[in-house]
C-alpha cells in the first residue's frame, strides 16, 4: 500500500512534465498568436497597430521565437516559481490566477458541502424506504437533476429572478463590496450570493451521488450481517447507520478526491455564465485570445489537481477499508 | 435426499429456447417508463433523419423586422370540427423604445395544415422535396410555433435542425469511443504484456487530465476557419478521444476475466484462430452490458457538446445545434423578452432523460445477476 | 464463565417456547406465498429441538419469525409465539410473552433478541461486518444488553466488556484469544469464525439459542468440531438449542427432539429415536429411505421422492405432501388437511393414515 502511495508520487513530476507538453502544443496550435488575435481586435473597433510596432512587441514577448524555444522559456519560469506574464492583462499570471483561486476554491467546497449534506441523507432514506412517496419524488428529481446541464439551471434561475422578481444574481459581491478589501460584512456578502452558484454547481452531483448511495445501501441491506446485527437486538436506526451504510459510503468517500477538481473543471461553464470572478473564465479568455503562458499555467494547475485528487481517492479508499490496507 | 423432475410447463420450454437477445427484449417490455422514452427517442433519431421535413420554414431564412415573434400555439380544433390553426400575431412599435412589440390575437386565426408543400430541400442531401409536416396554409401566412429570435429566423424550425446535429454528434461521439475502448482495452486484457502496460499507463495518462479544461483548449485550437462540417468531424473526435477509457478499462477487466474461462480454452483447443475467439466467443458474454454503457454514455456527450457550443467553442454558426441556439440565451434581458429561447434547453434535458432511462433499462434487462 | 443456571423456575413442564398454529405469509406482485402455514411446537428449557426440512420447507422463516426479523414482504399473519422470559427489572412473574404480538422494532423485542434468544446465523463470513473486528461487533452485543452480566450498580465499561470477549473466545475453544478478538472475520479460518459466531451468539447468556445450518459453510471435520462445541455449551449453560438444517445426520448427531417440515407445515415431531426409527409420516419414511447407505445392493437405483417441489404459488390442495406420496388416499388427502396428532407416547404426525378425518381441526 505504501509502495504504491510512494510509486504514485514519483510519477507525479514526470507525468506534469508529459501534461505540459501536450499543454503547450494545445495552447499553441491555432494558427497565428496572441498579437494577431489582439491585432484582430483592435481592427474590428476601428483603431489599428502598425506593422513595425507590432514586430517590436513581438519580439518583445518573444513570440517570434519558435515553438519549443518558447516552451523552454516557460518551463524555466516555473521551476522558478515564474508563472509568467499575461500578455493581455500585462500582469504577472501568478496574482492573476491568486486572486481568482481563492474564490473558486471556496465556490468548489460550498458545492461539496451541500452536495454531501443532502445526497447521503437522502439515498439513505431512499434505500431505507423503498416505494415510499418521498423516495419516488427523490427519484424524480434525481433523474431530472442528472439530466440537466449546470448552465441550463443556472439560465433558467437566472431568468426567473430577473423576469418575475426584477433582480440581478450574477456575480459573487453586491456592487457596494466588489473591490473593498476584506471583512466581516463581505464575508457575509459573499455568503449570501455564493450560496446560489454553489447549488447550481452542485445539483447534477447531488443527484448522481444520492442514486449511487441508494443503490450502494440496497445491495448492502440485504446482506447477512446485517440481519445478525438485527438479531443482536441493536435499533434499526443504529443499525443501519453502522454497518451497511458505512460499507455503502466506502466507494463514495473514495470519490472525494475527484470531487474538488471537477468542481474546479465544472464551475467553469457556470461562473461564465453567472459572470463569477473564477478561474473558468479567466481560461476561456486566455485561450481564445492565445495568451499562452496563462492559458499553460492554468491548464498546468488543473492537471495537478486532478493528479492529486486521484491519488488521495486511492489512498481513502484503502485507509476505509481494511480489507484493501491489508491485503498490500 | 434426491428428487425426481417432472416435465418442464409450455412456458418454462418457451424460456429455455429463447435466445439471449429475446429474453433481454422480454425483461425489457416490462419497464413501461424505458419503453415510453425509447419511443421518444424514436421520434428524435426521426428528426434526425429529416429534420427538414419536420420543420415549418426555411431555418436561415432571416427577417430582422420580425425579431422575436412570440409563440404562436397550435390548436387543433375550430369550433368542433379538426382544423388545427395557430393565433395570429399582431404587432405595435413601442413609441419610446421604438421597438416592435408582438402580441397574438386569438381572434384571428392562420390555418396550419398537415402534410403541406413548404419550401424545397433535400432528402439526405439528396433526394428533392418539400413536403413538410406542418405548415401554414395560404401564401404568405406565417406560423411560429416557437416564436423567432433576434433576426427573426424561426425557432421551431431551427430547433428540428439543431436536433440533428446534437443528436448525431451524441451518437456518432460515443460510437467512436466504443471502438476505441473495445478495441483497445480488448488487446490490452487479451494479449496483455508489453501492450497491455502501454495501453494501460496511455488510460491512466488521460484519466489524469482534466476533462473539461482540455476539451475547451482542444477546440480552441481549432482554425475559426474550417467549415462547419470539418468543425463537427473535429469536435466528435475530440469527444470521443477523451471518452473512451472507462470503457477500456471496463473492457480489459473483463478479458482478462473471460480469458482464464474454459471455454475460452475450449476454444483455442479446437483450432480457432485469436481473432476468431475474440469475436464470435467472448465478446458476445458482455455485449449487452457494452450497450448498456453505451446508452448512459451518450447523455454525456450531449451535454458537453452543448455546453461547448454554448460557450462558442463547439459547433459554430451558421451551423445549429442546442448549443448554439443556447447561445441566444445568454443575455438576461434578451431571455425575459423572449423566454421561448429557453426550449432548446428542455430538448437537452428530455433527450437526456430519455436516454437515461432507456439505458437503465436496459441495463436491468441484460444484467444475468439481476434475477 | 461460571454457568448461570437459566431454569430456575420449579414448574420445568411449561416449555420455554411455545410455538401455537404460526403463519407467515409473503406479499408479493406476483401473488401471496404462505411461507409457514400453521406450525405448532414446543422447546423446553435446556433442550435441543432440531427442525428438518428441504428448502422451501419454511424452516428458516419460521426461525426469524420467533425473532421477528422477517423481512418485507413478509409478515405474520396468525398464531402466537409464547415465550417464558426470565424474570428481571420490568419482567413480574414468569408469564410467558407472545413475540408475535410485540412490534418487531420496538423496545421490548430488542430487549429478547440476543439476551434472550440469540442467533447463529448461516454463514459466518457473510455475518460479520468486514469492517469492524470480530471483537468490536462481541463487544456491542455485550454493551447492548449489559445488564445481562451486571444486572445492578455501575454500568458495564468497554474494558470490561472486552475482556469478557476475550474470555468468551477462549471457552469456545479459540487458542489466543487475546490476539483473535482484534482480528477481522475475515483473517480467520472457517472453522474459527464459526466459534466466534457461536461466541458472539453466547455473549449475552441467552435462554435459547437459534442455529441456522451453521453446518453448510464448513466441511466435515469442522462440522464434528463444531456440534460437539455446541453439545459441550448447551450441557455447561443449559441453553435450549433450535437446531435449523436439511442434514439428517446432524440431527441424528446432536437433536432430542425432532420436527420435520414440509411446505410450511409440520409434518412430524418427536424424540430423535422414535423419528430415526419408527417414522410414522410418510414424508419422514421417504426422507431416510432416500439416505444411501453401504449395505445396499451394487447397481442398485438409489430411491428418490418422486415429483418436485411445488411452486410457492402453486400450493397443493389438503395435505401439501400427498402428490408426491406414495401411499397417498386419493379422495381424502387431496381435500382435507391432515392436522398434527399424536401417534406415540411423545410423537406426533399429521396424516390421515394415522388418524381419522374427523380429528382435523
Amino acid at each position: 500500500m505504501t509502495r504504491y502511495v510512494v510509486q504514485r508520487l514519483v510519477l507525479l513530476p514526470f507525468l506534469l512534465f508529459v501534461f505540459s507538453v501536450a499543454v503547450f502544443a494545445i495552447v499553441q496550435a491555432p494558427p497565428g498568436d496572441f498579437l494577431t488575435a489582439y491585432a484582430a481586435t483592435l481592427a474590428s473597433s476601428g483603431s489599428s497597430i502598425s506593422a513595425e510596432h507590432l514586430d517590436a512587441l513581438r519580439r518583445e514577448y518573444g513570440l517570434d521565437q519558435p515553438a519549443y524555444v518558447q516552451y523552454l522559456k516557460w518551463m524555466r519560469n516555473l521551476s522558478q516559481g515564474n508563472l509568467g506574464l499575461s500578455l493581455e492583462y500585462q500582469r504577472p499570471n501568478a496574482e492573476l490566477i491568486g486572486e481568482r483561486l481563492a474564490l473558486t476554491v471556496v465556490l468548489a467546497l460550498f458545492s461539496f458541502v451541500f452536495t454531501w449534506v443532502v445526497a447521503i441523507p437522502a439515498g439513505i432514506y431512499s434505500a431505507t424506504h423503498q416505494r415510499s412517496v418521498l423516495d419516488y419524488v427523490l427519484t424524480a428529481l434525481n433523474y431530472v437533476g442528472v439530466a440537466t446541464p449546470n448552465f441550463m439551471l443556472a439560465l433558467i434561475l437566472m431568468w426567473i429572478a430577473f423576469a418575475y422578481f426584477g433582480i440581478g444574481i450574477t456575480g459573487l459581491f453586491s456592487s457596494e463590496f466588489v473591490d473593498a478589501p476584506w471583512s466581516l460584512a463581505r464575508a457575509l456578502d459573499l455568503g449570501k450570493h455564493i450560496w446560489l452558484p454553489a447549488v447550481v454547481l452542485g445539483v447534477a452531483g447531488t443527484a448522481r451521488l444520492t442514486r449511487v448511495m441508494r443503490a450502494n445501501l440496497l445491495d448492502e441491506l440485504n446482506k447477512p450481517y446485517v440481519m445478525t446485527a438485527r438479531a443482536k437486538g441493536l435499533s434499526e436506526l443504529r443499525l443501519v447507520l453502522r454497518y451497511p451504510v458505512r460499507l455503502a459510503l466506502n466507494p463514495l468517500v473514495s470519490t472525494i478526491g475527484w470531487y474538488l477538481p471537477a468542481l474546479f473543471s465544472g464551475s467553469l461553464i457556470v461562473a461564465t455564465v453567472m459572470n463569477l470572478p473564477n478561474i473558468g473564465p479567466l481560461l476561456l479568455r486566455a485561450l481564445v485570445n492565445q495568451d499562452m503562458y496563462l492559458a499553460g499555467s492554468i491548464l498546468l494547475i488543473y492537471c495537478f489537481l486532478t493528479i492529486v485528487g486521484t491519488l488521495v481517492s486511492d489512498i481513502l479508499l484503502a485507509w476505509l477499508d481494511p480489507r484493501i490496507r491489508m491485503d498490500g | 435426499m434426491a428428487v425426481g423432475s417432472s416435465a418442464p410447463s409450455a412456458a418454462e420450454e418457451r424460456i429455455s429456447v429463447a435466445s439471449n437477445w429475446t429474453l433481454v427484449w422480454w425483461r425489457f417490455r416490462k419497464h413501461r417508463l424505458a419503453l415510453a422514452s425509447a419511443a421518444v427517442l424514436i421520434v428524435l433519431y426521426a428528426i434526425v433523419l429529416c429534420p427538414d421535413f419536420f420543420s415549418t420554414q426555411d431555418p436561415e431564412l432571416t427577417e430582422a423586422r420580425l425579431a422575436f415573434m412570440p409563440v404562436q400555439r397550435l390548436h387543433l380544433f375550430d369550433g368542433g370540427g379538426f382544423r388545427p390553426w395557430v393565433p395570429a400575431v399582431v404587432g405595435k412599435r413601442n413609441p419610446i423604445t421604438l421597438r416592435m412589440e408582438w402580441t397574438t390575437d386569438p381572434g384571428r386565426a392562420v390555418g396550419v395544415g398537415f402534410f403541406v408543400r413548404g419550401h424545397s430541400y433535400r432528402v439526405l442531401g439528396v433526394i428533392p422535396a418539400n413536403l413538410h409536416l406542418l405548415g401554414a396554409i395560404g401564401g404568405g401566412a406565417r406560423a411560429h410555433l416557437l416564436g423567432t429570435d433576434r433576426l427573426g429566423r424561426d425557432q421551431w424550425s431551427r430547433l428540428m435542425h439543431g436536433t440533428q446535429t446534437s443528436m448525431t454528434i451524441g451518437l456518432v461521439a460515443v460510437t467512436l469511443s466504443v471502438v476505441f475502448g473495445v478495441l483497445l482495452g480488448g488487446v490490452s486484457g487479451y494479449v496483455g504484456g508489453l501492450p497491455d502496460l502501454t495501453i494501460q499507463r496511455l488510460i491512466e495518462l488521460l484519466q489524469s487530465l482534466p476533462t473539461i479544461p482540455i476539451w475547451l483548449a482542444l477546440t480552441a485550437a481549432l482554425p475559426r476557419d474550417w467549415s462547419p462540417l470539418r468543425v463537427f468531424f473535429a469536435i466528435t473526435v475530440i469527444l470521443a478521444l477523451v471518452g473512451w477509457t472507462t470503457l477500456g478499462r471496463e473492457v480489459r477487466g473483463r478479458f482478462l476475466a473471460l480469458r482464464e474461462e474454459d471455454f475460452v480454452l475450449a476454444a483455442e483447443l479446437a483450432g480457432c484462430s485469436r481473432a476468431r475467439i475474440i469475436g464470435r466467443h467472448m465478446v458476445p458474454t458482455f455485449l449487452s452490458h457494452i450497450i448498456a454503457t453505451t446508452t448512459l454514455a451518450i447523455p454525456a456527450m450531449i451535454i458537453n457538446e452543448t455546453s461547448l457550443s454554448f460557450l462558442g467553442l463547439g459547433i459554430r454558426p451558421p451551423a445549429i445545434s442546442w448549443g448554439v441556439l443556447l447561445q441566444e440565451a445568454q443575455n438576461i434581458q434578451t431571455l425575459a423578452l423572449a423566454p421561448w429561447l429557453l426550449v432548446p434547453g428542455l430538448m437537452v434535458i428530455v433527450s437526456v432523460l430519455a436516454f437515461n432511462l432507456v439505458g437503465d433499462g436496459l441495463r436491468d434487462a441484460a444484467d444475468p445477476y439481476s434475477h | 464463565m461460571p454457568p448461570i443456571p437459566i431454569a430456575t423456575d420449579a414448574d420445568a413442564a411449561t416449555p420455554l417456547l411455545s410455538v401455537r398454529d404460526l403463519r407467515v405469509s409473503f406479499f408479493l406482485d406476483e401473488g401471496v406465498v404462505r411461507a409457514v402455514d400453521g406450525v405448532s411446537f414446543d422447546v423446553s428449557a435446556g433442550q435441543v429441538v432440531g427442525i428438518v426440512g428441504e428448502s422451501g420447507c419454511g424452516k428458516s422463516v419460521t426461525m426469524k419469525a420467533i425473532l421477528q426479523i422477517v423481512e418485507e414482504p413478509g409478515r405474520i399473519t396468525a398464531g402466537r409465539i409464547l415465550f417464558r422470559r426470565r424474570r428481571g427489572p420490568g419482567v413480574p412473574g414468569d408469564e410467558p410473552v407472545d413475540l408475535a404480538r410485540l412490534h418487531p422494532r420496538g423496545a421490548a423485542m430488542r430487549a429478547i433478541r440476543g439476551a434472550q434468544i440469540a442467533l447463529i446465523p448461516q454463514e459466518p463470513m457473510a455475518a460479520f461486518s468486514p469492517v469492524h473486528t470480530v471483537g468490536d461487533q462481541i463487544v456491542e452485543a455485550i454493551m447492548l444488553h449489559a445488564r445481562q452480566w451486571r444486572p445492578e450498580g455501575p454500568a458495564l465499561r468497554r474494558a470490561e466488556a472486552r475482556r469478557i470477549s476475550v474470555d468468551l473466545l477462549r471457552d469456545v475453544g479459540i487458542a489466543m484469544p487475546e490476539q483473535r478478538v482484534d482480528a477481522y472475520s475475515w483473517q480467520l479460518s472457517g472453522g474459527l469464525r464459526q466459534r466466534a459466531m457461536i461466541a458472539m451468539a453466547l455473549s449475552c447468556k441467552p435462554r435459547l439459542l437459534i442455529a441456522d445450518e451453521p453446518n453448510t459453510a464448513i466441511d466435515v471435520t469442522k462440522q464434528a468440531q463444531v456440534l460437539s462445541l455446541l453439545r459441550e455449551l448447551q450441557r455447561r449453560h443449559r441453553t435450549a438449542i433450535v437446531f435449523i438444517t436439511h442434514d439428517l445426520g446432524v440431527i441424528a448427531q446432536i437433536a432430542q427432539h425432532v420436527i420435520v417440515m414440509y411446505l410450511g407445515r409440520v409434518m412430524e415431531t418427536g424424540p430423535v429415536d422414535d423419528i430415526f426409527h419408527a417414522p410414522k409420516h410418510p414424508y419422514t419414511r421417504a426422507l431416510l429411505r432416500s439416505i444411501p447407505t453401504l449395505r445396499v445392493t451394487p447397481r442398485a437405483k438409489l430411491p428418490i421422492i418422486s415429483g418436485s417441489l411445488p411452486h410457492p404459488l402453486n400450493r397443493p390442495t389438503g395435505c401439501p405432501f400427498h402428490p408426491r406420496c406414495d401411499v397417498v388416499l386419493p379422495e381424502v388427502c387431496a381435500s382435507r388437511v391432515p392436522s398434527l396428532q399424536p401417534v406415540g407416547e411423545r410423537q406426533s404426525a399429521s396424516c390421515f393414515l394415522h388418524h381419522a378425518v374427523e380429528d382435523t381441526t
